[in-house]
């Protein structure tokens, strides 16, 4: 049970005091063991369900053997090397499909975020539940809802084909012919509706803490509104950016639900080479090699994201 | 150039609602078709209007035991994940301990890792073990992602708490257990609640890590996700036109409440 203090005890001496850090509380003499009773059963779940497969994970993907026989660690490094070599367009795919779509749900949340936050008025809550509402419906079903959209004899395609897109996303690779089913345009559109609630509601908690003050003041200093965003709305909003970048990103670079509802074999993304491995192929190490290698990739990006965007505390 | 200007002023609200556009379009297509009868068995071309798959929302074999046992592991999970990820909030915010760095870190990582990272890397746990996939393996995966959301959610309401009501409470000679359940508890419930409701939403709705470690057990997702192959009944589209009214119901009828509340009190 979490308890209180009556009356703030002296710290006791053995405990360096923390001048920075924002609980308030000071360590209790009595029940000194609780907070580790409180963690223990979270904790261990972790522990035992996330740390320890990924160990678990590593092991497998350094073995050698076979299903018959049973695997082995023999410290076979050669799996990483040749899982690279055969599925790095797979790995490249995947980080340039989430990058279009980490992109276009930016580019599309942000004007829905601010709206919410500055503009909506009385309408904000029920913009805000139609936000996430969406989530409530599975969604694989509204992802199979892109193949009618997409349809070769839909409305959207026979639009964009009148008006020439179709043509010039043709040259550029990213549909093929006068189809957008099947084609990366239609797996990265896929990508950035799943996961655009993810961007829009990171960014509309740090708009909605901006003053609108600010605004006003920077008006008042001959700023024109597109200055005003520049330089106040925006770099007040970069928490938003970030963690609305990550929470698209991560997600979309491990997805293997959209290139395979919405795409092809040319699609294939590196979530669906692991799925095919472990859960098809059934060849372990390969598997666990190649979501080794992703894990890694994603946690040094993201690492090197906030060293440069510079927002520590995320969570 | 009145309609220059007029445009100019409302660019974000037309770009803002375009995109509310674009989140909505997959939801009216859902409800639509669910009112499809479609010729083949896939059930992505308009044919004609029917209202039979409303009429018979469990026709289809195997659909509304999915339905049920996706039901039964998201409750199991929500009570098992909001339980645990409580405890571990209040921990947090109440109390200073060793290895605080640590236990941020491993909530946090969930959350960073791709689905697909944590589903594979279980797998690979249970096989080395011999567990039985089924029902218990996806409980305990599910348990397992849905905690950190639960200790965001929880923390956030526990820090903006005030230590001052609880300090009254105690003033006027509240046991520290009683503390705890008229003040801190009720105190802390939208957080909780908060919490549950995300949990019980992502582990309802989760494909990527149950596909993995499902043996044969199917959850409503597997069940779409099979059907997406061999052919997608109306039915379907039924459900999830079903759950997304609901969903807009129960939030529509809480916000109706919370404002008279708020209204009562000023």
């Amino acid at each position: 049970m979490a308890t209180l203090t009556e009356a703030p005890p002296p710290p006791p001496p053995a405990s360096p005091p923390a001048p920075s850090a924002p609980e308030k509380k000071p360590p209790r003499k009595r029940g000194r063991l609780t907070p580790y009773w409180l963690l223990l059963p979270g904790l261990l779940w972790l522990v035992v369900f996330f740390a320890l497969p990924m160990i678990y994970q590593a092991s497998t993907s350094v073995q050698t053997g076979s299903l018959e026989e049973g695997y082995k660690v023999t410290w076979h490094l050669a799996t990483y090397w040749d899982a690279l070599s055969e599925y790095w367009p797979q790995f490249l795919r995947s980080v340039l499909y989430a990058t279009a779509a980490t992109v276009l749900c930016l580019v599309l949340g942000y004007p829905l975020a601010y709206l919410i936050a500055f503009r909506a008025g009385r309408w904000r809550n029920l913009i805000m539940v139609l936000v996430i509402a969406p989530f409530f419906t599975s969604f694989l079903i509204r992802t199979l809802a892109w193949k009618t959209i997409l349809a070769d004899s839909g409305p959207v395609v026979s639009f964009l084909n009148t008006v020439h897109v179709l043509d010039v996303t043709d040259w550029l690779g990213w549909t093929s012919g006068d189809r957008v089913l099947a084609t990366p345009l239609a797996v990265v559109c896929g990508l950035t509706y799943n996961f655009l609630p993810f961007m829009i509601l990171p960014l509309y908690t740090s708009l909605e803490r901006i003053d609108v003050r600010l605004h006003e003041a920077a008006g008042d200093l001959y700023a024109t509104p597109l200055t005003t965003f520049r330089k106040v709305t925006f770099p007040l909003s970069m928490p938003g950016v970030v963690s609305g970048t990550l929470l698209t990103f991560i997600p979309a670079a491990g997805d293997y639900v959209n290139a395979e509802l919405l795409g092809s074999t040319d699609t294939r993304m590196i979530g669906n080479v692991i799925q095919t491995q472990f859960l098809r192929v059934l060849d372990y190490p390969t598997a666990a090699a190649l979501s080794f290698i992703l894990m890694a990739a994603i946690l040094l990006m993201v690492t090197l994201y906030i060293r440069r965007a510079g927002t520590e505390d995320l969570v | 150039m009145p309609v220059v200007n007029w445009l100019k002023r409302h660019l974000v609200v037309i770009a803002g609602l375009l995109t509310l556009g674009y989140l909505l379009l997959p939801n009216v297509v859902v409800t639509v078709f669910s009112f499809n009868k479609p010729k083949g068995r896939f059930n992505y071309e308009w044919q004609q209007f029917s209202t039979d798959a409303w009429k018979d929302p469990c026709g289809v074999a195997g659909m509304c035991d999915s339905l049920s046992i996706s039901l039964q592991i998201a409750i199991w999970a929500t009570i098992g994940a909001t339980l645990l990820g409580t405890m571990i909030a209040f921990a947090l915010v109440r109390y200073r301990f060793r290895a605080r760095g640590s236990v941020n870190s491993l909530i946090f990582l969930p959350m960073a890792m791709p689905e697909v990272v944590m589903a594979a890397s279980l797998l690979t746990l249970f096989l080395n073990l011999g567990a039985q996939l089924g029902f218990w393996t996806i409980l305990i995966a599910h348990i397992m992602f849905c905690l950190s959301f639960v200790v965001v959610a929880v923390k956030a309401r526990v820090l903006s708490m005030d230590p001052r009501l609880e300090q009254a409470a105690q003033d006027l000679y509240a046991g520290p257990a009683q503390t705890f359940l008229r003040v801190t508890l009720p105190i802390a419930a939208p957080g909780i609640a908060a919490g549950a409701m995300l949990a019980f939403a992502l582990s309802f709705d989760d494909f990527i890590i149950t596909n993995f470690n499902a043996g044969s057990t199917v959850t409503f997702p597997m069940f779409v996700w099979g059907s997406a192959q061999r052919g997608t009944p109306v039915q379907i589209n039924v459900i999830g036109t079903a759950m997304f009214l609901i969903a807009v119901l129960l939030v529509l009828t809480s916000m109706v409440i919370g404002n008279r509340r708020n209204r009562q009190k000023a």
